[in-house]
C-alpha cells in the first residue's frame, strides 16, 4: 500500500495505517508528516476534556452530528487509558458514537494513552496531523476522563471544551488549580439533575477570579444525551474562535504550542539515544554500581552519563 | 512485536448480550492488546468501516442470535471489498457444530463456543493476525 498517495487520495485504510505507524513510532510515517507537512493548518482543533463519565464522548458525538449537518468533514482522536500492568486497554468511546461509524465524512480513531500521563497520548500530536492533512474541517480530541491536573490538551487544541456534571464537588474543588484553568468553554452535562444551576454558579463564581478581562470562559448548561445546548455550544466555540484571532492570542497560542512541540520531539530523540546507550553499554550499571559503593554521587554520575551522551552524538 | 495488536470486538445483529463479549474484551485486555469496544447492534458495514478507521489487526464478534451465517460472511466480505483482507476475523457466541465449517469456508478464521477458555482465544489471535 502506498501511504502517502492513499492519504491524499482520500483512501481512509491509507490513513488509518498512517495513524498506527505514528503511533509505533515508525520513521517512515514522520517521513511522510514531513513531506506532507505544508498541509496542516486547515483543520479547528477542539478539545474535549472532563472528569470520567461526565458524557465526554456524547458531547463529541453530538457536535460531531451538527457539524455534519453543516456539511463539515469530522475527525476524532479518542483516548482512553492504557494499564500501566499489562499495556492492555478498552478503547470504549465509539460506544456512544455508534452512528458516525457508516457516515463517510467522519473518521474515528481511538487511541490508548501507553503510558503517557497528561489526559493525552504521545501519538495524538501524529493522529491530528494526519487527519487535518487527510481534509478534515474540524478535529475533535477526547482526552481521557481527567483528575486535576492532565491538562496536555491545551498544548494541541484551538478551543478547550471543560465538560462538567453536577454533584462533583463543592466550589473549593472549582478554584483548586490545574484542570479548571484550562477551560474555554465550561459545559455543564446532564442539566436535568440537581444542582445544575448551583454548579453552573459554582463555575462562574470561580471564573470572576479570572485576570483576563477581555475573554471570560462561557459556561453553559447542556443535556448532550437529548442533542438540548449543542447548537448553543457549536456558536461558543466559533466565538472564541473569532475572539482568539481578533485578539491576536491564537497567534501567540500557536507559537507557544509549537515551542513546546519542538522542545517535546526533541526529548524524545535524546531519550531514545539515552535507551540506546543504555542497551549498547554497560555504563549506567556501572555508574549505578559506583553510587552505590559510595564512589560517587548520582549527580556526577548523571554528568559522566552527558559526556558518555554528547560523545555518542559527536561520533554519529 | 512491541506494539499491542488491536482489535475490534464487534456485537453485529439484533440481540442484546453483551455479556460474553465483555468478559472477551476484558481477557484480551489483560493479555496487553488494545481493544475497541463498539457497542451493541452493530450493522456488518459499521464494522467493516470501524476496523478500517482503527487499523485493526482482528475483528472478533459474537453472536447469540442465529445470524451467524449471514452477518459473520458479511462482514468477511466487506473487508475484502475495501481491500483489508489482511484483518484477521473471529467469531463467537452461541453456534451450533454444523455451521462450523461453513463459517470458516467463508472466511471466518476461528469460531469459539461457550466454554472455550479465553486463554484458547488470546493465543489463537496472537499467531494468526498476519500482520507483524
Amino acid at each position: 500500500m502506498d501511504i502517502k498517495a492513499g492519504l491524499l487520495n482520500n483512501d481512509k485504510r491509507a490513513a488509518a495505517r498512517l495513524i498506527s505507524m505514528m503511533e509505533n513510532g515508525e520513521p517512515e510515517a514522520v517521513q511522510i508528516i514531513k513531506e506532507c507537512y505544508n498541509m496542516t493548518g486547515h483543520a479547528r482543533i477542539i478539545g474535549i476534556t472532563g472528569p470520567p463519565g461526565v458524557g465526554k464522548s456524547t458531547v463529541t458525538d453530538k457536535l460531531a452530528k451538527q457539524l455534519r449537518k453543516e456539511g463539515k468533514q469530522v475527525g476524532i482522536v479518542a483516548v482512553d487509558p492504557t494499564s500501566p500492568f499489562t499495556g492492555g486497554a478498552i478503547l470504549g468511546d465509539r460506544v456512544r458514537m455508534a452512528d458516525l461509524n457508516n457516515d463517510p465524512g467522519v473518521f474515528i480513531r481511538s487511541m490508548g494513552t501507553r503510558g503517557a500521563l497528561g489526559g493525552l497520548s504521545k501519538a495524538v500530536h501524529g493522529a491530528v496531523k494526519v487527519l487535518d492533512i487527510f481534509g478534515m474541517d474540524y478535529i475533535f480530541i477526547e482526552t481521557v476522563g481527567v483528575g486535576q491536573s492532565e491538562i496536555d490538551i491545551v498544548k494541541l487544541a484551538d478551543t478547550v471544551i471543560m465538560v462538567m456534571v453536577p454533584g462533583l464537588g463543592d466550589d473549593i474543588q472549582a478554584i483548586k488549580a490545574g484542570i479548571m484553568e484550562i477551560g474555554d468553554i465550561f459545559a455543564v452535562n446532564k442539566s436535568d439533575r440537581d444542582d445544575a444551576e448551583r454548579t453552573a454558579a459554582e463555575i462562574e463564581a470561580m471564573l470572576d477570579f479570572n485576570r483576563n478581562e477581555e475573554y471570560r470562559p462561557p459556561v453553559l448548561n447542556i443535556i448532550a444525551r437529548d442533542n438540548k445546548g449543542i447548537e448553543k455550544l457549536l456558536e461558543l466555540i466559533e466565538k472564541h474562535w473569532e475572539y482568539e484571532n481578533k485578539s491576536g492570542s491564537y497567534k501567540q497560542k500557536k507559537l507557544n504550542r509549537l515551542r513546546t512541540e519542538i522542545m517535546d520531539i526533541f526529548r524524545d530523540e535524546v531519550m531514545k539515544t539515552l535507551y540506546s546507550i543504555s542497551e549498547n553499554t554497560n555504563i549506567i550499571n556501572e555508574l549505578a554500581q559506583k553510587v552505590m559503593d559510595k564512589q560517587m554521587d548520582p549527580y556526577t554520575a548523571a554528568d559522566r552519563l552527558m559526556d558518555e551522551f554528547t560523545n555518542n552524538q559527536r561520533n554519529n | 512485536m512491541d506494539r499491542p495488536i488491536r482489535v475490534v470486538v464487534a456485537k453485529p445483529g439484533l440481540d442484546g448480550h453483551d455479556r460474553g463479549a465483555k468478559v472477551v474484551a476484558r481477557a484480551l485486555r489483560d493479555a496487553g492488546m488494545e481493544v475497541i469496544y463498539t457497542g451493541l447492534r452493530q450493522t456488518p458495514e459499521q464494522i467493516a468501516e470501524t476496523a478500517i478507521q482503527e487499523d485493526a489487526d482482528c475483528v472478533a464478534m459474537s453472536i447469540l442470535s442465529g445470524a451467524h451465517n449471514h452477518l459473520f460472511p458479511k462482514v468477511v466480505n466487506l473487508l475484502k471489498e475495501r481491500g483489508a483482507d489482511d484483518i484477521l476475523v473471529v467469531g463467537g457466541g452461541v453456534i451450533p457444530e454444523d455451521d462450523i465449517p461453513g463459517l470458516i469456508e467463508a472466511g471466518i478464521a476461528g469460531i469459539f463456543t461457550p466454554g472455550t477458555p479465553t486463554s484458547v482465544t488470546i493465543d489463537f489471535i496472537k499467531n494468526n493476525i498476519k500482520r507483524k
